[in-house]
């Protein structure tokens, strides 16, 4: 079916959310890529086939007669909880899932719309059956989120229903290409992709070019450890980006767009196909778009796995087929871009946001948000948070807010040591900064950045030079090896750190890894180079003492460090049953049968044989 | 105000594309090892970073000069980036300096000197790699490569070869042909000018010097050499000889000294060449037929047509190149007396050329099944065997090379630049061979920098379309061009590398823009101050093709082509 007029589109709109009220009972199974790894694709199956045979059919449960929908969605965010299973009208929010489950559910709430309370959310003894009224949602604005897990990511009727292409259809009838870039400036709407970067400032610049032949492309090759928000728009959402990608390339005048996604996203690749047949069948992709004369057409290129794909020219290289690696600017991506042409390159998030400000106007979504960066932001909240997942959250609200609050505080209630904002990009911030506004700003001035959104969390159990030493081994493996800073800065201040967690650092190995740091931020080629050291320099900044301590007194007081533990056995709790003496590997631990056994430091490897063996809890370790 | 500031000088900018242009105008000598004005811009080795006014850190290469600028190019911090850089380029690489190819001529050695690295804090615990010894033209030693990228730039913009590239990634980064290839396997031509703008050894020519030792040792072997018309103005440049001065008699004096037996002008050769291809060229127009005419003096055209643009082939001059000419001949020379004497000819070409060192090896360049060439040694490797043995070539007495294959005309010199074979072969067309034809010859267009010339001449009444090239990459825009029947031409001559022999894979490297001038000027200076002008008149070759010669050409002059 082809919409040719705007007017199709609209009846198109309104035959959809007809379809979608018929559903008195939707059941929403999150099929992110998380709770499909917890099974739920089983769970789905089981309650379509359960509901198969009321589908359609009138059936008497409770005051009314209900059809019932059954349909696999897009991320819902409480990963932590997963698989999640949302039913409406009721918003009920089943966390943790199992098959066995499914009986209870349909038996329960689908037949008689009763909750079944031992799979609904808890905390301090209270139950919170609604979604939205669980704090981790409370406390969010959901806008570039509000569909994921809220509608069936596969179709676009879904889509459609709630909205969906109205930002395209007003742009398409209503507006210019100048209007629509005039728009995104006043919306001050930045990069969601790190930098933050004036959307509207971009498409400008593009659009001024004197060259005709312009591309849009979305960089979907979300890298940095533990960030998965990206993922989760082109999971749960597709749509949204898309709508986003057309409406830029009707700005500046692009006839083609790009959609660069990692490949370690299938799920993700394989939504945004189908998401973009659909927009192509309904005529609001390809040649005509809804009979407006606009034509736009989409491609999706799969990225091969490496981190540094993720800057725009290694990106737009990695499209051509060349090798992905950056290069110098300028010229810069907005005047000669992929396949040098003048190029609008920004990220998901970013696109999801222009459909909400196309249709709610600039000046709404001013009101959100802080005056230097107006908008929310998604996060993927993770690390050692009691709830982690995704979530939006307006700019400018602290980190305690979201770490406390909607992440539910520590996980087992220890103490707050840092966060890690950016990923390998970013830098840490620590207790001081935690009532700090998030917002782009803010964040530069702390040494940090927001990164595209991944937010780790660690208590006071975690090593910050063990820290230093993962981003810096990421950092360093994903080099792409063409400026010298980079390519052998990295690799030594990753050995520097590698002796300092194996015990064999010493004070002047802090000089040199600040020394290290400096070269490198100041002279490395692109972005990510320029940002590779910021974690080791951030760590070094707010935990100087722990690495002093590691170097001077060789010791690390969380025992992360493996080197420097030392395990002992507590001569009250040990039976003498020689079973750690029987389990070294290294002939490390000296005793007699029912006596007090031993471990001999100096030969001991610290490989933990005998703490996993002993079966009375007598051994320990020491930092 | 259109200027910048550097270290308190203004500084005009004057259509320059890049800060570091404007730095290097006032006459700072700014490290670098990726920039070459020849080549895009790479921005990898960071060595040319400055520092502005605001305390902002960038590279000059890749930064427009933009009016009002004040930039730094010695603060205390961009000295001790630069030094860290260096530091770190050390750290991963092999620092056996004494006993590397390149050491003196190493810009890795130089900066670190420089810059004053005295120490390296880090262990070098890179994994030693395999050498590339599979092409007979060069050594790729990735254990001493600093992938600046110089040469994969120069292979794949300056000669549309790409038969190397970046592999792998981060510190384990390698340049290499693809799917871990040899570059035996590649479509590689072995011009060496990726060994030319090596900054250290991971590129370098593939030495014969210790099999001519061996040669020369032995009493059973006569050592005879041809010294090619681009060496002479190249080889003085390790001897406190001004650039461009032709060296010639010198270089005779030297080899002589070391012990070669005869020593002869390839430019002799050059004059045959002129004689067959001009005749090819008169057949060829007569029959129409197979034009336009290919020159076929350069190995590595002759290689990069046959792999990349076989349809061309054909097309190709069947003469052998003035090397490929001059060994046959020589041994048919010696032959009697290698009878008589009980010895055998060894023939050790000069040259200023790495695919030489191929093309001896071709079945082409093959008589009676007998290899004619035994030896290419490039100008490097000849200025490293006159240093090994001591000679103090500037004070050399000047000497002539050995009769009869010392007479050479003019013509026969030029073929050293780009533009020369056409020129030598105008003047043999030329009806009268006076001065006056000499001048208008060299105003033709055939002359000077440019990488496409084109010219015309009038041949009887037929006009006679000729276009000169050099680089590949400029050729093979020029047989896409012929391909699509955008231009045509009758005769084409092809030099693979920029500027011809004089700038060739195995001459001198890092040859600046002066250097480049007063080699031209030179091989032209070297043509004017010779006796004989047109390749037709010299003597020797006349008397030699009423006698000796006569039968012969065809086996000795020209490349047995499977047609």
């Amino acid at each position: 079916m082809i919409l040719n007029t705007r007017e199709d589109l609209r009846l198109y709109r309104t035959q959809s959310q007809n379809k979608m009220k018929k559903e008195d009972c939707r059941i929403l199974i999150c099929a992110g890529t998380g709770c499909l790894a917890g099974g739920s694709a089983k769970i789905y199956e089981s309650l379509k086939k359960m509901s198969a045979d009321i589908e359609g059919v009138s059936l008497e449960f409770g005051p009314e007669a209900a059809h019932v929908g059954v349909h696999q969605s897009g991320c819902h965010g409480f990963c932590e909880m997963g698989p999640l299973v949302r039913i409406e009208p009721w918003n009920y929010l089943y966390i943790k899932v199992k098959e066995e489950d499914c009986e209870e559910i349909f038996q329960k709430t689908i037949l008689k719309g009763e909750p079944v309370e031992r799979l609904m959310y808890q905390q301090e003894g209270k139950v919170y059956p609604q979604q939205e009224t669980i704090p981790f949602y409370a406390k969010q604005t959901r806008l570039v989120l509000k569909n994921c897990g809220h509608i069936n990511a596969e179709d676009i009727e879904e889509y459609i229903a709630c909205g969906g292409y109205e930002a395209l259809e007003k742009v398409l009838f209503e507006m210019s290409g100048a209007d629509v870039i005039e728009e995104i400036l006043k919306s001050n709407l930045r990069g969601r992709g790190g930098g933050g970067f004036q959307t509207g400032y971009k498409w400008k610049q593009v659009a001024r070019q004197p060259e005709q032949i312009r591309y849009i492309v979305c960089n979907g090759d979300e890298g940095d450890p533990g960030a998965f928000m990206d993922r989760s728009v082109m999971e749960g959402d597709p749509h949204k980006m898309l709508e986003g990608m057309v409406i830029a390339g009707y700005a500046v005048g692009a006839q083609e767009g790009y959609i660069y996604v990692r490949a370690e996203y299938p799920l993700a690749i394989k939504r945004l196909k189908i998401a973009i047949k659909q927009a192509e069948e309904a005529g609001l992709l390809g040649d005509n778009i809804l009979g407006s004369g606009y034509s736009f057409r989409l491609h999706i290129n799969r990225g091969a796995g490496a981190f540094v794909c993720g800057e725009g020219s290694a990106l737009t290289a990695s499209i051509e087929g060349e090798r992905g690696m950056p290069r110098t600017k300028p010229p810069r991506t907005v005047e000669q871009g992929l396949f040098a042409k003048p190029t609008v390159l920004n990220n998901v998030e970013t696109y999801a946001n222009v459909p909400l400000i196309i249709k709610n106007g600039a000046d709404w979504y001013l009101t959100i948000g802080t005056q230097g960066s107006p908008g929310t932001k998604a996060f993927a909240l993770t690390g050692s948070v009691k709830n982690t997942g995704l979530i939006e959250v307006p700019m400018g609200t602290s980190l305690r807010e979201i770490v406390f609050e909607i992440g539910g505080g520590i996980k087992n209630d220890a103490d707050f040591k840092a966060v890690q904002i950016g990923g390998p990009s970013g830098g840490c911030l620590v207790t001081k900064d935690l009532d700090v506004n998030l917002d782009f700003d803010s964040l530069k001035k702390l040494g940090a950045m927001i990164g595209s959104g991944g937010l780790v969390v660690m208590d006071e159990g975690t090593c910050m030079v063990e820290v230093a030493r993962f981003f810096m081994n990421f950092t360093q493996n994903e080099s792409c090896g063409k400026c010298v800073p980079c390519r052998e800065g990295t690799k030594r201040m990753l050995e520097v750190l590698e002796r300092i967690v194996a015990g064999n650092g010493s004070l002047e190995d802090l000089s040199l890894l600040e020394e290290l740091g400096d070269v490198i931020s100041a002279t490395a080629l692109c972005g990510l180079g320029k940002s590779a050291a910021l974690p080791v320099l951030s760590t070094l900044k707010n935990f100087h003492e722990e690495y002093v301590e590691h170097v001077e007194e060789k010791k690390c007081k969380t025992a992360n460090c493996q080197a420097m533990r030392t395990y002992i056995i507590n001569p009250d709790m040990c039976k003498g049953c020689s079973k750690c003496a029987r389990n070294c590997p290294v002939n490390a631990i000296n005793g007699q049968i029912k006596e007090v056994y031993t471990i001999d430091s100096i030969k001991c490897i610290k490989c933990g044989a005998c703490l996993d063996n002993c079966p009375f809890n007598a051994i320990y370790i020491a930092g | 105000m259109n200027y910048i500031t550097i270290d308190s000088k203004r500084v005009p900018i004057e259509g320059e594309k890049n800060v570091l242009s404007l730095i290097r105008k006032i006459g700072i000598d700014l490290p670098t090892f990726c920039y070459h004005s020849e080549l895009s811009i790479y921005g990898a080795c960071r060595m040319c970073v400055v520092e502005d006014e605001r305390g902002n850190i960038f590279a000059s290469c890749s930064e427009q000069p933009r009016p009002g600028m004040v930039i730094y190019t010695n603060t205390k911090r961009v000295q001790a980036y630069r030094k860290m850089i260096i530091e770190l380029l050390l750290s991963s690489h092999c620092r056996d300096c004494t006993t590397c190819q390149k050491n003196g001529s190493c810009s890795l050695q130089d900066l670190a000197f420089r810059v004053g690295v005295h120490a390296v804090r880090f262990l070098n615990n890179k994994k030693q790699l395999p050498l590339d010894m599979s092409s007979p033209s060069i050594v790729r030693d990735p254990n001493k490569c600093i992938l600046c990228g110089d040469c994969v730039r120069t292979c794949d913009e300056i000669q549309a070869v790409g038969a190397i590239d970046f592999a792998y990634r981060g510190s384990e980064t390698q340049v290499m042909p693809a799917f871990n290839k040899t570059l035996a396997e590649t479509d590689c031509v072995g011009c060496g000018q990726c060994a030319v703008v090596c900054p250290t050894a991971a590129i370098s020519v593939r030495t014969n010097v210790t099999q001519v030792w061996n040669a020369i040792d032995d009493p059973n072997v006569r050592v005879v050499a041809q010294i090619a018309p681009a060496v002479r103005i190249a080889v003085g440049d390790s001897f406190n000889i001004a650039k461009g001065e032709n060296s010639f008699g010198k270089l005779v004096a030297a080899l002589r000294f070391m012990g070669f037996d005869s020593i002869y002008d390839t430019s002799f050769a050059a004059d045959l060449t002129v004689m067959e291809e001009s005749k090819e060229l008169a057949e060829r127009l007569e029959k129409n037929e197979k034009l336009p005419l290919f020159t076929s003096c350069c190995p590595g055209w002759v290689k990069f047509c046959e792999s990349r643009y076989p349809e061309f082939a054909n097309n190709i001059s069947t003469c052998r190149s003035p090397q490929g000419m001059f060994s046959p001949l020589l041994k048919e020379y010696f032959k009697e007396k290698d009878t008589e004497e009980g010895k055998k000819t060894i023939v050790v070409s000069i040259m200023p050329c790495t695919a030489k060192k191929g093309e001896i090896l071709r079945s082409d360049n093959y008589t009676d099944g007998q290899q004619d060439t035994d030896y290419v040694l490039t100008t490097q490797e000849i200025i490293r065997m006159i240093k090994q043995v001591g000679i103090r070539f500037d004070q050399l007495e000047e000497e002539a090379a050995d009769m009869p294959f010392a007479v050479a005309s003019g013509g026969g010199k030029i073929f050293g630049t780009t533009g020369g074979v056409t020129e030598a072969v105008l003047r043999r067309l030329a009806t009268d061979k006076n001065y006056k034809n000499l001048e208008e010859i060299s105003y033709i267009g055939v002359r000077g920098e440019d990488t496409l010339k084109e010219a015309s001449v009038m041949l009887g009444d037929r006009e006679v379309k000729i276009a000169v090239v050099h680089g590949l990459a400029a050729t093979a825009k020029l047989l896409d061009r012929i391909k699509a029947n955008e231009v045509s031409y009758d005769f084409v001559e092809v030099m693979a590398c920029r500027r011809g022999c004089i700038m060739g894979g195995g001459q001198p490297p890092f040859a600046g823009a002066r250097t480049r001038k007063s080699r031209m000027e030179g091989i032209y200076k070297v043509d004017t101050s010779s006796n004989i002008r047109y390749p037709d008149e010299n003597p020797v070759l006349i008397q030699m093709y009423d006698t000796m010669l006569k039968g012969k050409e065809h086996k000795l002059f020209h490349r047995n082509m499977q047609h």
